[in-house]
């Protein structure tokens, strides 16, 4: 009976790490379990990154997995004779802690710039000879259960007379940085773009930036992480990535949401 | 009645012994011996009742939530007409959030928690560190009892218009205060639970430090007691810090003070509110310092008792007793400067953010050498595979999965990615379900002969084990790649969602797990009340095991020691080489 049990716990890791790494290399049939694909320049270090632990993970898995279910195997009751005594040993846990933590040390180090880029180092552009973070190009606002996307209009400012508003379909360009500047009405949200690997809470009250490179023109899903009420499942709106030119022409061919509104009201009187 | 059984207990306790061998009235002795009891032992058993019900309650939620996520909007079985019949049988959207909101309310603060501390602390500590029962037992009493007005809070908050809270165990405001009035009774409700905690901490940690039998040193404890001190002393750290919380929520409710909600809300879309310049990232601070602290709480109890049935079961000292204390100590200080790396996306600063990741990088540290202290215990043992050691082994087994895919939660940028996702519910159900959950289940197999007098049935329990170990993996583990994918956490309808339609069969698998897990906690259920009354009766140490409470009589009497017992040796004297036989209790007069 103690090779069963020992066989359940040595498959364990041995299932564990199979299965995952056939679905993170997507064959059949567990494809499409991996990340999704992704389409900002950013994203790749965080892709790697989490390959990098992956592989950390699979090893200490493995091991620490086989040491269990091999004990199990080899010193199951059926054992002649008695347990060796042994209490302690200061050199293996001298190794072990000093093995384990190089290992944590260099994974706090190594995500640093990765963190760096995709939340402290906003890009910077030189407006008037100097440098200054990039102004945001479309400003988001999260409400129960959708949202707001006020699109610089051809000034390049936001909160000017010719912004563009649209309702859940996110415009911007690829190929260039792109920061968005993000607020919510009501509760809290979250902005989550999976194919960008953006994620970021929208605190009312508060006002944050991310800024993404996207890579080529796709149509992605927005969604929102964050519980906002009974409607939160639904509360979704969609990127569309275009070109620098393509996202000009479309700019120039809408009319400013507050022209639109004050038309709209003028019909309504 | 009430005031007749306290002073009867009164009376009970001064002789040191003697259970209610004198009281005339039979429903005064029932009351005093079973209902209003200041033995830690009866106060233990009363814990472990009324968590096993919970965990019930919390179990059924939990399948209702697994059902709506493998076939959306479509009747329950039997119980749906019964329980929507408004919405025609199917869960709501709004009641689906109800659903995950309850279910962890009730598995953290009414099963995890009550299960390890007040359960097992309780019956255990006295009786392992030879005492004759806690140091204010009164307040022991209380502590339990306290635990009543917070039940009956949460059953009346499902009885509010919006059929209970329904903003997530996390209550971020503004979204838990601005709606409904369930978050009142649940807020209160927490209120009572965390003084009924604090009670029981105060007590566990002056038991500890004062009323250990003579030669019973810090360094001679079982880890067991280690377990449960140390989480006394978190939680009596950390759990001011949520109470004084939730009291300023109930206040932002009842008296808009202006703590947590902005300036600025657009108040016409919801109820009329003056935002008067509070910050919601607040709440979240306080929530998740004690939050955080309560997951160590939530495993800590667990890791002790592991400790000794593993030790037990291998026939084999601790392997690095002193280490594993240590690096207790280190994850119970590390914790409380670790709870950022649940607001890594919040909005705090991105700097802070940076201070958290080393801090939870470190703390991993500590878990790790632990782990490698149990692989040192039972290599070179004589392993014996039974129930309890079993669900000991299952619980490395699966710490060892939930520990290791914390690595990608410390790693910033990744958590960006995944936080929110599924990814983090089937990191903390590894800890929570698959290390926690199977550690108690191996502590009631273990320590069930000195509570009811009896064996629980072999076959059945490894039969439970067997299955449990399976469904587990296959329910939890499967969530990884759905977190992975993106695939949200508390969205009623994720399939609403274009890009996760093609992950409904994979729920559905993972439903169907779930569905086989809880059969298989029926068969514990079975066997758990059935060997009550007619297990096979248990001799005082079964398991051969050194620590204080197995040189008692089983269902020990009220002051569980005739003779006050001395100790002579730590608990882990298995197959020492002078010895014939293959233990070594604690308290044996050395020749």
């Amino acid at each position: 009976m103690h090779r069963f049990w020992g066989l359940l716990f040595l498959a364990v890791p041995v299932v564990g790490t199979a299965v995952y790494f056939l679905a993170m290399s997507g064959v059949e049939p567990l494809r499409g379990l991996g990340l999704p694909k992704n389409y900002n320049e950013a994203g790749v270090e965080i892709d790697h990154l989490y390959n990098v632990i992956h592989v950390i993970m699979a090893v200490v898995f493995v091991l620490t997995g086989l040491i269990l279910g091999g004990a199990i195997w080899r010193y199951g009751s059926n054992r002649e004779g008695r347990a060796s005594y042994f209490t302690h040993s200061n050199w293996m846990e001298a190794s072990w802690s000093l093995a384990a933590g190089t290992v944590l040390l260099f994974l706090s180090l190594y995500q640093l710039d990765s963190w760096a880029e995709n939340k402290l180092d906003r890009p910077v552009v030189t407006l008037a000879g100097r440098e200054q973070p990039q102004p945001p190009l479309v400003k988001v606002v999260g409400k129960r259960f959708g949202w707001e996307f006020y699109h610089a209009g051809v000034d390049g400012q936001l909160d000017t007379s010719d912004d563009i508003y649209v309702e859940n379909i996110l415009h911007v360009p690829f190929g260039e940085p792109v920061v968005l500047q993000l607020q919510s009405r009501d509760v809290i949200h979250s902005f989550f773009v999976p194919g960008l690997r953006l994620k970021q809470d929208v605190v009312p009250g508060m006002e944050h930036f991310v800024w993404f490179k996207a890579t080529s023109p796709v149509e992605l899903e927005i969604l929102c992480s964050e519980l906002c009420g009974w409607g939160h499942y639904t509360m979704q709106g969609r990127m569309k990535l275009m070109s620098r030119s393509d996202y000009d022409r479309w700019l120039a061919e809408q009319s400013p949401w507050k022209e639109f509104a004050a038309a709209s009201a003028e019909e309504a009187e | 009645m009430t005031a007749q059984g306290f002073q009867f207990e009164e009376e009970a306790g001064s002789h040191g012994h003697g259970h209610a061998a004198h009281a005339s009235n039979p429903l005064v002795r029932f009351f005093g011996t079973w209902v209003f009891s200041r033995d830690h032992k009866v106060i233990g058993l009363q814990f472990l009742f009324s968590s096993l019900i919970w965990l019930v309650v919390g179990g059924l939620l939990a399948l209702a939530i697994r059902w709506q996520l493998a076939w959306p909007w479509t009747e329950i079985p039997i119980i749906g007409r019964a329980l929507f019949a408004a919405e025609g049988g199917q869960i709501s959207p709004q009641f689906y959030s109800v659903l995950f909101t309850m279910h962890a309310t009730v598995m953290i603060f009414f099963v995890v928690i009550p299960i390890l501390t007040g359960a097992f602390g309780n019956y255990l500590i006295p009786l392992m560190i030879g005492a004759r029962d806690m140091a204010f037992p009164t307040m022991n009493m209380l502590s339990y009892w306290l635990m009543w007005p917070a039940f009956g809070c949460m059953l009346l908050a499902m009885a509010t218009p919006e059929k209970g809270p329904d903003f997530g165990w996390t209550a971020y405001p503004p979204l838990s205060v601005l709606f409904g009035d369930a978050q009142m009774l649940w807020a209160l409700g927490l209120v009572f639970v965390g003084i009924s905690s604090m009670l029981g901490s105060i007590n566990y940690i002056t038991t500890v430090l004062q009323l250990r039998a003579p030669g019973m040193t810090l360094f001679r404890m079982p880890m067991t007691v280690w377990g449960l001190f140390i989480t006394a002393i978190l939680q009596a750290f950390a759990l001011p810090v949520l109470t004084a919380a939730l009291v300023m929520l109930l206040l932002e409710k009842s008296l808009n003070t202006g703590f947590f909600i902005p300036t600025g809300l657009e108040a016409t879309a919801i109820k009329p509110m003056d935002g008067t310049g509070g910050q919601p990232l607040l709440w979240q601070h306080l929530f998740w310092f004690y939050s955080h602290p309560a997951v160590y709480i939530m495993v800590m109890p667990a890791m002790g008792m592991v400790s000794d049935m593993l030790s037990c079961g291998a026939r084999k000292p601790l392997f690095g007793y002193r280490p594993m204390v240590y690096s207790m100590m280190a994850i119970s200080g590390l914790g409380f400067i670790v709870w950022g790396h649940h607001m890594f996306v919040s909005g705090m600063s991105y700097f802070l953010s940076i201070s958290f990741m080393v801090s939870t990088m470190l703390i991993a540290l500590p878990s790790g050498v632990k782990v490698f202290n149990w692989l040192g215990t039972i290599w070179g043992g004589k392993v014996r595979l039974d129930s309890p050691t079993l669900f000991g082994l299952g619980f490395i087994s699966m710490f060892i999965i939930g520990g290791l895919s914390g690595l990608l939660m410390a790693a910033t940028p990744v958590d960006m990615v995944i936080t929110d996702t599924y990814f983090i519910v089937a990191h903390f159900h590894y800890i929570l379900f698959g290390s926690s959950i199977l550690g108690v289940f191996g502590a009631i197999y273990f320590w069930f002969p000195k509570m009811f007098g009896r064996q629980m049935n072999e076959f059945w329990g490894k039969v439970h084990f067997f299955l449990s170990f399976i469904f587990v993996n296959g329910t939890f583990f499967p969530m990884h790649f759905l977190g992975a994918r993106g695939f949200l956490r508390r969205t009623a309808d994720p399939y609403v969602v274009e890009g996760f339609r093609d992950l409904l069969p994979l729920n559905q698998f993972i439903t169907w797990c779930a569905i086989g897990m809880a059969a298989a906690q029926l068969i514990f259920l079975i066997n758990f009340l059935g060997s009550i009354f007619f297990g096979r009766r248990a001799e005082a140490n079964p398991w051969h095991a050194n620590s204080l409470e197995w040189t008692v009589p089983n269902c020990p009497p009220h002051g569980n020691f005739v003779a006050m017992p001395e100790v002579y040796r730590g608990p882990y004297e298995y197959s020492h080489p002078e010895r014939d036989v293959d233990y070594w209790p604690q308290s044996e007069v050395p020749a």
